[in-house]
């Protein structure tokens, strides 16, 4: 394309020039970290510099680290468990908080629910690590429990988004057609809300489920010694020598959000 | 009004029904409300948005409860019984067809809710899709149809249970015109087959007077009148009601006698005309009537033409053609003439006129 | 109108509307209550203690001795020379208060610079396209943090892509010294919070009546005037909103500035943590949570003002 068709170019209201220059290079520095990042992570060589040819030893040498091992079990079974409870009680909220008139202290509830988005995130960490400590001298217990009620809590907010948006957006007449039509308020619910909103709590579930994986700063404070998670075991790492594990370990993290996140899309994308 | 029919000929018996909505402020959306419903007819109830239509039939299907009086079906009181519980279906104004399921699941779901059998469900589904010719779209889903075939499968699943009372809630206004034309002479057609009471709601009075058989017009949360289309067009009693339907002429006359539901006006002519009266009679003394644009003719000026002015305006409308009329008496009357060959240029702006009015055209006011 | 003496049915009517209501608010609190439970008890409730906590007495190995204090506030901005004891600015403190806030608005400024006009691009694609390019600026918020901190961590080591690329072209010798500076930090803020510019800006420029800007040109307005006096006044409350989501997580940011500031350049966040690691002063660290807390909440709350009250902005 000569110049002189660039400036030929069709006067358009919405053009404003050197935005979309600004937008272009925005994307690429969005994206060319992560990709180098990705790309190194198949690096034969030790150092991050200089590239040695493509490899997956960082790779192989990760799934064979035992304490790697450990600690994406445990992230995974975490972010399953508190990903669950999480949807399953913003579900139950999302039904109780749309749909009708909103009821005496209901913008209370929908901000209590929306607290934890609302407060950074190393406050809760530290009130977490003070309440656990209070409970862990009280009753010795050392388990599990605490990273998945603590997870589970910061998830709400987050599947109660997606699940109270297709709530929302559902056409209010379509239960009042199946009352209508004779149905029962529980095979109302069966047959026509569930159905309707099953995609907002399947997207609901895996936008929680990214935020328990991703998790850092509450998994640092609320976890008792041994009980690593991903994030803080590759945060653990950085303070020594980085080796491309990490990055190989970040890549498999970055491959898994976004799949989710794709996925997440496409059920927010399908509306009736 | 109709209380003189035999009680076991009405479907619907709305008594006395007040709807207050409570919100930031109260809302009062039926004011006293009475009327009937007979079996087998095609009721309209007939309005501009905000009157209180859909309150009504929102009370009858059961979505709200009256704040005061009662609704009966076929004798007994349904005020408070839940809507799926009412042997009353409803067509909704969109529809709200279930988008997870194919056409003949939501005609099947009603039927499925009452415990019917697989086998007869079957049959009547198919009998339904027959019934709005709709068979060969039987298996797509509800977001594969066009909006006119989507009206089309409302209907069926609504009609598929085959209920007392069909409420229609303005089901045709997301059409376009050509379609609506269609579905109004496809209601009608669905009404003559199943013999189901039908109660439309709607806004356009053309759609009212084309398929009702009764017409129930409403405005500010109170029925002003009801009567068949013909009486409603005619004989409006009241001047919302002549002005919401059709066009109107009023004029201010003199009430001298009345007799038998029958009167007799005097204008400011002096010429005297016969007058149908409202049902409650209005005294002697004097009124407002109402005298429609096509029941008057334009004739040569004659001193013994009940009314007479001057042409301010024509306006050429096509079928017909609007005189726009200054009376002596400074009132403003239009006259609506059919056109026809060689009509044109027998009367002039600025032309002195007089005016004849049809027999049974003058219609006294309640106010 | 004989229908007066219906008192009866007129008051079940009522009886049953009122008693619906009632069971109504009843069931769906019982239906929310999971939620309000969990969270209660699990996010919001500890924060009281947190409260508790910043009055009491520091323990000799971290935690606490029941003992009422207020040292803890008085050693947010003040502290007792080692020496003579006399009372004394905490120096330490003040400069990472004022870093954090400076680089907190330095972070705001560097993503509204790149985001408004990637916001303004997007809204302005093909309907088509749109989603595409929304998917790309929304996949890296939900993607880890961590990871994306990492990944700029790699760019600007001594060892890392900038510093090889610059050496190979002979432009530099020795490797520019980018990690454990204010810029390392503010660089992987920009970057790690850009989506939250870019998101709300874009919700507001995509209800932008275009035909308004057509209006403008019509009215004899040139580019620039037609930004500056009619797309950016329509377009501020989403301005305001993307600055404050931005400015919100960078004061109370954590991780970035761990791994990109080292030990040395603290932020708000960081100095917390410290309190309850080798500080070893957790009414301190107590005291701290609830400054930022109330510091972010008073943010929020000006958010809430301006993308709740959209006509407030209009006449302006």
């Amino acid at each position: 394309m000569s110049i002189a068709s660039l400036l030929q170019r069709p006067f358009s209201v919405k053009r404003i020039p050197g935005f979309a220059t600004i937008a272009i290079i925005t994307f690429f520095c969005l994206y060319a970290p992560v990709i180098i990042l990705v790309a190194y992570s198949f690096n034969a060589g030790t150092s991050l510099a200089i590239w040695e040819g493509f490899s997956l030893v960082w790779y192989q040498q990760a799934i064979a680290n035992e304490a790697v091992q450990a600690a994406g079990l445990r992230s995974l079974a975490l972010a399953s468990i508190a990903a669950t409870i999480a949807t399953v009680a913003a579900t139950m909220a999302g039904l109780a908080t749309t749909r009708k008139r909103p009821f005496k202290g209901q913008t209370a509830v929908y901000t209590l629910i929306n607290q934890p988005l609302m407060v950074p995130e190393i406050v809760t960490a530290v009130a977490l690590l003070i309440f656990f400590a209070i409970i862990k001298v009280a009753t010795g217990y050392q388990g599990m429990g605490y990273l998945i009620v603590a997870h589970t809590a910061f998830c709400i907010p987050f599947a109660y988004l997606p699940i109270r948006a297709r709530l929302q957006g559902m056409d209010l007449s379509l239960e009042r057609a199946a009352a209508d039509l004779y149905a029962t308020p529980w095979l109302t619910f069966k047959r026509i809300t569930l159905p309707i909103m099953a995609p907002g709590i399947m997207a609901g579930f895996m936008l929680a489920f990214v935020i328990s994986l991703d998790d850092v700063v509450i998994s640092e404070f609320v976890k008792t010694p041994g009980q690593e998670t991903l994030p803080t075991y590759m945060l653990g790492q950085l303070r020594r020598v980085v080796t491309p594990e990490v990055n190989a370990i970040s890549s498999v993290l970055l491959a898994i959000s976004i799949l989710f996140v794709a996925l997440f899309f496409f059920l927010n994308s399908r509306r009736s | 009004m109709n209380s003189n029919k035999p009680e076991d000929s009405v479907a619907i018996d709305v008594q006395s029904v007040t709807k207050i909505f409570k919100g930031e402020t109260e809302v009062l959306a039926l004011d006293d409300v009475s009327v009937q419903v007979r079996e087998n007819e095609f009721f309209t109830l007939l309005g501009p948005s905000g009157c209180g239509k859909t309150t009504l039939l929102r009370l009858i299907a059961g979505f709200e409860h009256p704040t005061d009086g009662r609704i009966k079906l076929h004798g007994s009181d349904i005020s408070l019984l839940p809507p799926n519980k009412r042997p009353v279906n409803t067509v909704f104004q969109n529809y709200a067809l279930f988008p997870h399921m194919t056409v003949a699941g939501n005609i099947e779901f009603g039927l499925e809710m009452m415990g019917q059998a697989k086998a007869e469900r079957s049959a009547t589904v198919d009998r339904m899709l027959a019934l709005v010719q709709m068979e060969e779209l039987k298996n797509r889903r509800i977001t594969e149809i066009s909006g006119g075939q989507q009206q089309r499968v409302a209907l069926a699943r609504a009609l598929a249970p085959h209920p007392k009372v069909l409420l229609l809630d303005e089901p045709l206004s997301a059409l376009d015109l050509k379609l609506r034309k269609e579905m109004q002479i496809e209601l009608k057609r669905l009404q003559h087959e199943t013999g189901i009471t039908f109660v439309f709601v709607t806004h356009d009075q053309e759609e009212a007077l084309t398929m009702s058989d009764r017409v129930a017009v409403m405005s500010a949360g109170k029925i002003l009148q009801v009567g068949s289309p013909r009486d409603i067009y005619d004989h409006p009693t009241d001047r919302f009601v002549a002005n919401f339907i059709g066009e109107s002429n009023f004029l201010n006359a003199e009430l001298t006698k009345v007799s038998k539901g029958k009167g007799m006006i005097k204008l400011a002519s002096g010429a005297e005309l016969d007058a149908s009266l409202p049902s409650d009679a209005p005294a002697v003394g004097p009124v407002s009537i109402l005298i429609r644009p096509e029941h008057s003719q334009l004739t040569k000026r004659s001193s013994k033409a009940p009314l007479s002015g001057s042409i301010d305006n024509i306006v050429y409308f096509g079928t017909d053609t609007h005189f726009h009329i200054t009376l002596e008496t400074s009132e403003a009357f239009t006259v609506r003439t059919q056109n026809k060959p060689g009509f044109e240029g027998a009367f002039q702006i600025g032309d002195q006129v007089s005016l004849t009015i049809e027999p049974d055209a003058v219609q006294v006011l309640k106010d | 109108m004989t229908q007066q003496n219906s008192s009866p049915s007129m008051k079940t009517a009522k009886e049953v509307e009122e008693f619906a209501r009632r069971q109504d608010t009843k069931n769906r609190l019982l239906l929310a209550s999971p939620a309000i439970l969990i969270i209660t008890l699990f996010a919001a409730g500890p924060l009281l203690i947190v409260v508790l906590y910043s009055f009491l007495t520091a323990g000799d190995y971290g935690n606490v001795k029941w003992i009422f204090s207020t040292d803890g506030w008085f050693s947010v901005f003040m502290q007792r020379d080692i020496f003579d004891d006399t009372l004394q600015i905490a120096d330490a403190h003040v400069s990472i208060f004022w870093r954090s806030i400076k680089l907190s608005l330095l972070t705001t400024v560097l993503t509204a610079a790149f985001g408004i006009p990637t916001a303004y691009f997007i809204a302005t694609r093909p309907l088509s396209q749109r989603n595409l390019w929304l998917f790309l600026i929304t996949v890296p918020f939900w993607t880890n943090l961590l990871v994306r901190t990492i990944a700029v961590m790699e760019l600007i080591r001594g060892e890392g892509v900038i510093n090889n690329v610059l050496r190979w072209a002979h432009i530099i010798d020795d490797p520019i010294q980018m990690m454990f500076t204010d810029f390392a930090i503010a660089f992987g803020m920009t970057y790690v919070y850009l989506p939250l510019m870019v998101l709300p800006v874009y919700a507001s420029i995509e209800k932008l009546d275009f035909r308004l800007v057509e209006a403008a040109y019509d009215l004899y307005a040139n580019r620039w005037k037609c930004f500056w006096r009619v797309i950016l006044p329509i377009v501020k409350p989403g301005m305001i909103a993307g600055s404050i989501l931005v400015f919100v997580p960078s004061l109370g940011a954590y991780i970035t500035p761990r791994v990109l500031g080292g030990g040395k350049n603290l932020m708000f966040g960081n100095l917390i943590e410290l309190q309850f690691g080798q500080g070893r002063n957790w009414p301190l660290g107590a005291a701290l949570s609830i400054s930022l807390m109330v510091l972010v909440m008073v943010a929020l709350l000006y958010y809430v003002k301006v993308s709740g009250g959209d006509d407030n902005n209009e006449h302006r």
